[in-house]
């Protein structure tokens, strides 16, 4: 009569649907939430995005469910237990503000003044970070992809070799057709057999029995003849599975961070220059299957390093730019054919240069690098009080300088300052926002 | 471990439940419940479900088909939220008054933890969806579920139809009027035999019918009727509507100039729905109080007849007390009377009358004092009454003295808060009225009716609100409800304060 059901194995998730709608309504909070927390986020921990999700609190205004319900004020009346010492007629003093159900009530639902916290998942938290960003130089150039075959399994076939002979089909086949064409049993055959042989081993048999021995040993020819006839498994019955092949699309990319790491690159300069990488690396990842990074630092060598060497290591030195740009080309020759790799470069310095280098980076960016990178971004440092220069694009020094130069030639090169770690997003946002180019890869 | 060992009565051993254990659990409190304390029950489905997926009932108010809204994704992710940072648990089990009765039961349960989960909500909950004259009147167990099917069904096609931000809107504005959504009094009217078919072609697919429909549906009806009593007096026109109307969301579904008719079926979803879940708001303390005590009694019955451990009952005992706890008013953890509480120790103060009555029993409850058979005053108890009525009836001196009650007067006027009664001779039937009071939802909800609308005239609508003791609706909610309630309506609407004056 009652009946117990197990569904915990039950597909999870029932209330996606739901959360889709509740993010897509609180879009535009949770979205200034993210992009906030990117600003502040401490970058200590590895890739930035905790696997679990992040927690966001965004004001409850906007997700508010209205009703009507009592303010406070009137005339009411409570019943209360544990009296211990009033008697008719005692006054007690109102509580804070005197409210009484009525606030109560409100904050039953959730929906006092308190923001509203909740964890979004890692997928959800990059999809609200770079929502509207857009691979630069996709209009002009499509991003490289390599082509490699891969087979998709397609249907049966009644043709094909024996190991892609799929045994279940086959034999259903088999069972269909020798149900419908009465194939007699290997059973009956024994059945038969073991009749006759007790008929044949009789000492004297009787007319009746050796008739029915006659007839019996007909019967078995007969069944030998239809088994023999009708095959166990035949021809028609077998199937074979089939893969067709099939071009599987990949798009890998290769980030290459630049990063000046000569005496005058502090502490506060490194950080920005993480956070930086750091965005660059997660939008990256969000668009190509595989994402490789590239760490290479300078002074007045430069050399490829890992991560923790990159960001950690302390290195003097003086500063010769190009020697970055140089490497950053031989890798790109030694290891990332620009046929098959998308090619991104990101460079991080404070703008000093020695002597007549910058000329020499201006070279090697126009004619050896940027003919194969699809974006180039270059981010410059400067101290925290130099409004004047953050905020005239014309002054600079001799990189500076000689980058513009850059700039007005290839639309795929970005150049930025900044001085504060609030600005490493916004001037992310402005290096993706979709716009329209004029890619000299055309 | 989870066999019990030969010879044994145990039901089980050890705190792992399986499904064989289970079933024996639940044969042994089926016999008790309908044999002994004669209980009548929808069949039983129990599902055994994980946290994760407990956390989805009770976003959607524990219904498994509920349609989808943001506002379900919003408490998803603060029970989430809460749950995982562990402030808060989440309940044992979620039953749902449906036939056959669906009851939910965590896997992280002990097998004790079951058996009581089962004689609660399986048995206890049960009996009280099946018998109680409020469920038996606005609910329909049999059919809650194919109705939330269709509501579900309905409503993404309406979004795949009109858009997500079209439904949003509509549905919105509904949850804001759900609590004026209810019929409290009357019956709904009954739905004509045109209005009938018009909805059925609305459900069969509204495709199809849609020219159709636009001859059967309820505005063309109301503007027909709207023609005739056109220059006839504001009497006629509230009768030809209807008013005054207490469910603002039926009004509107059938007479609300703009809404187009998948948007008056969302309206009437909203309303069905909410209908169905205005029984249990006004039987908290005595649909609780029943399961209560009927896992109680049975666990007692259980553990008499040796099938219970000791560990096991001291397991169960435990979590019951856990559940009837009243913490006193200057208690940090009071938040309110426990309904559990109080509606358990009713029950049970009931049965003591019924079998050792005081002589103050007695004067009180001449009906039952020492009748004996306190079955089925309970039974009868638990059909016939809802919060109000229940503690109007039967709350007596000997509970009011043992949870020590006093009423207090807030007036807004005064500085003070003052003691107008206490729990002696003089102040027992002030006390319980007032605490009786304080479960009447036509009470406690603002009494707000749609009184008139001019649908040939200018069609503003115009609602009043009957206030009360002088309380009036909290200002930024009903600001905000009124705009959707705008929306529905399509044209200005008003709401006028009432002031009445209530004599006690």
């Amino acid at each position: 009569m009652h009946q117990f059901i197990d569904r915990r194995a039950n597909p999870k998730g029932k209330s996606h649907g739901n959360r889709q709608r509740f993010l897509r309504r609180a879009r535009d909070n949770i979205k200034e939430r993210v992009d906030r927390s990117v600003r502040d986020k401490s970058i200590q921990d590895g890739d930035g995005v905790a696997a679990e999700g992040e927690k966001v609190t965004i004001p409850s205004k906007g997700l508010q469910e209205p009703r009507f319900f009592h303010g406070p004020g009137g005339n009411r009346k409570y019943v209360l237990p544990g009296n211990k010492e009033f008697v008719v007629g005692d006054a007690i003093p109102k509580p804070d503000g005197g409210s009484g159900q009525g606030g109560r009530k409100a904050s039953e639902d959730g929906e006092g003044n308190d923001d509203f916290s909740f964890t979004l998942t890692r997928d959800e938290y990059l999809e609200i970070l770079f929502d509207g960003l857009e691979l630069p130089d996709l209009v002009e150039k499509s991003t490289v992809e390599t082509e490699t075959i891969g087979s998709r399994r397609a249907g049966l076939t009644t043709a094909g070799t024996p190991n892609n002979l799929n045994l279940v089909r086959t034999m259903r086949n088999s069972l269909g057709r020798r149900i419908a064409l009465r194939r007699p049993s290997a059973q009956a055959e024994a059945d038969l057999k073991a009749e006759i042989e007790m008929l044949a081993g009789l000492p004297s048999p009787t007319e009746a029995q050796a008739v029915l021995l006659e007839e019996l040993q007909t019967r078995l020819d007969a069944l030998q003849r239809k088994r023999k006839v009708v095959g166990y498994i035949d021809p028609i019955d077998l199937r074979f599975d089939t893969h067709v092949p099939e071009k599987i699309r990949k798009s890998r990319a290769v980030v290459f961070c630049l990063m000046d790491v000569s005496g005058s690159m502090q502490e506060r300069e490194k950080d920005l220059g993480k956070r930086f990488f750091l965005l660059l690396h997660l939008f990256l990842s969000r668009c190509h299957e595989h994402t490789e990074l590239v760490f290479i630092r300078h002074t007045h060598v430069a050399e490829e390093v890992d991560e923790e060497t990159f960001f950690y290591a302390r290195e003097t030195g003086g500063t010769i730019v190009s020697t970055a740009l140089d490497k950053m080309r031989e890798v790109i020759a030694e290891r990332f054919p620009p046929q098959e790799w998308n090619i991104y470069g990101a460079q991080v310095s404070d703008g000093e240069n020695f002597g007549n280098d910058s000329v020499q980076c201006r070279k090697l960016l126009l004619e050896d690098l940027l003919p194969v990178c699809q974006y180039y971004a270059y981010m410059e440092i400067v101290e925290e009080d130099a409004d004047t220069v953050l905020n005239n694009p014309e002054a600079g020094d001799d990189l500076w300088q000689n980058y513009r130069t850059v700039k007005a030639q290839a639309p795929h090169f970005e150049m930025q300052r900044v001085s504060h770690a609030a600005h490493i997003y916004p001037i992310f946002r402005e290096f993706f926002l979709p716009r329209i180019k004029g890619g000299q890869n055309a | 471990m989870l066999d019990v060992k030969p010879g044994s009565n145990l039901l089980f051993e050890g705190p792992e439940w399986s499904f064989e254990l289970l079933e024996k659990a639940r044969d042994a409190i089926e016999e008790i419940a309908l044999k002994d304390l004669g209980l009548n029950v929808y069949q039983n489905q129990i599902e055994i479900i994980s946290a994760e997926q407990m956390l989805d009932a009770y976003s959607c108010t524990g219904l498994p088909l509920m349609y989808q809204h943001w506002s379900f994704g919003k408490h998803f992710a603060r029970d989430e939220a809460l749950y995982r940072t562990g402030r808060q648990g989440l309940a044992y089990e979620i039953v749902i008054n449906s036939n056959p009765c669906i009851s939910y039961n965590m896997e992280e349960n002990t097998m004790a933890m079951q058996t009581l989960v089962m004689a609660h909500a399986a048995f206890g909950h049960n009996h009280f969806f099946k018998n109680n004259y409020l469920f038996l009147q606005w609910t329909d167990a049999d059919g809650i579920h194919d109705y939330l099917a269709f509501a579900k069904n309905y409503i993404s096609v309406c979004e795949e139809r009109y858009g997500l931000d079209a439904v949003e809107e509509v549905l919105d504005a509904a949850h804001a009027l759900q609590t004026q959504g209810v019929f409290r009094y009357g019956r709904p009217p009954k739905p004509t035999a045109q209005e009938l078919e018009a909805m059925q072609r609305v459900r069969d697919g509204h495709e199809s019918a849609r020219s159709l429909l636009d001859i059967w549906t309820d505005t063309t009806l109301g503007k027909s009727k709207e023609g005739e009593h056109r220059d006839e007096p504001f009497s006629a026109r509230r009768k030809s509507l209807n008013l005054p109307q207490e469910n603002v969301l039926y009004f509107l579904e059938k007479h609300s100039p703009i809404l187009k008719p998948w948007q008056r079926e969302l309206l009437r979803i909203v309303r069905m729905l909410a209908q169905y879940f205005y029984p249990q708001k006004q039987t908290k303390v005595m649909n609780e109080g029943c399961a209560t005590f009927v896992h109680y009694y049975i666990i007692n019955a259980l553990f008499s007849q040796g099938r219970l451990s000791e560990g096991a009952y001291m397991e169960m005992m435990h979590s019951h007390t856990n559940v009837v706890l009243q913490p006193e008013y200057d208690d940090p953890r009071y938040s309110g009377i426990n309904p559990y509480a109080l509606g358990f120790a009713m029950m049970r103060d009931i049965k003591r009358i019924c079998e050792a009555p005081t002589e103050e029993d007695r004067d009180w409850f001449p009906d039952i004092a020492g009748q004996g058979d306190w079955r089925a005053v309970l039974r009868n108890a638990w059909a016939n009454y809802r919060d109000e009525s229940f503690i109007q009836q039967f709350l007596s001196p000997h509970l009011m003295r043992k949870f020590k009650l006093f009423a207090l007067v807030d007036d807004a006027d005064q500085k003070d808060l003052v003691v107008s009664q206490i729990h002696n001779r003089a102040g027992y039937k002030e006390i319980r009225r007032a605490l009786a009071q304080q479960y009447d939802l036509a009470y406690l909800e603002p009494d707000i009716q749609v009184t008139d609308a001019d649908l040939s005239g200018d069609r503003r609508l115009i609602l009043s609100h009957t206030v009360r003791d002088g309380i009036q609706l909290e200002e930024e909610n009903k600001r905000e409800v009124l705009r959707h309630l705008r929306t529905l309506w399509g044209y200005d609407v008003c709401l006028n304060a009432v002031e009445t004056v209530v004599e006690s």
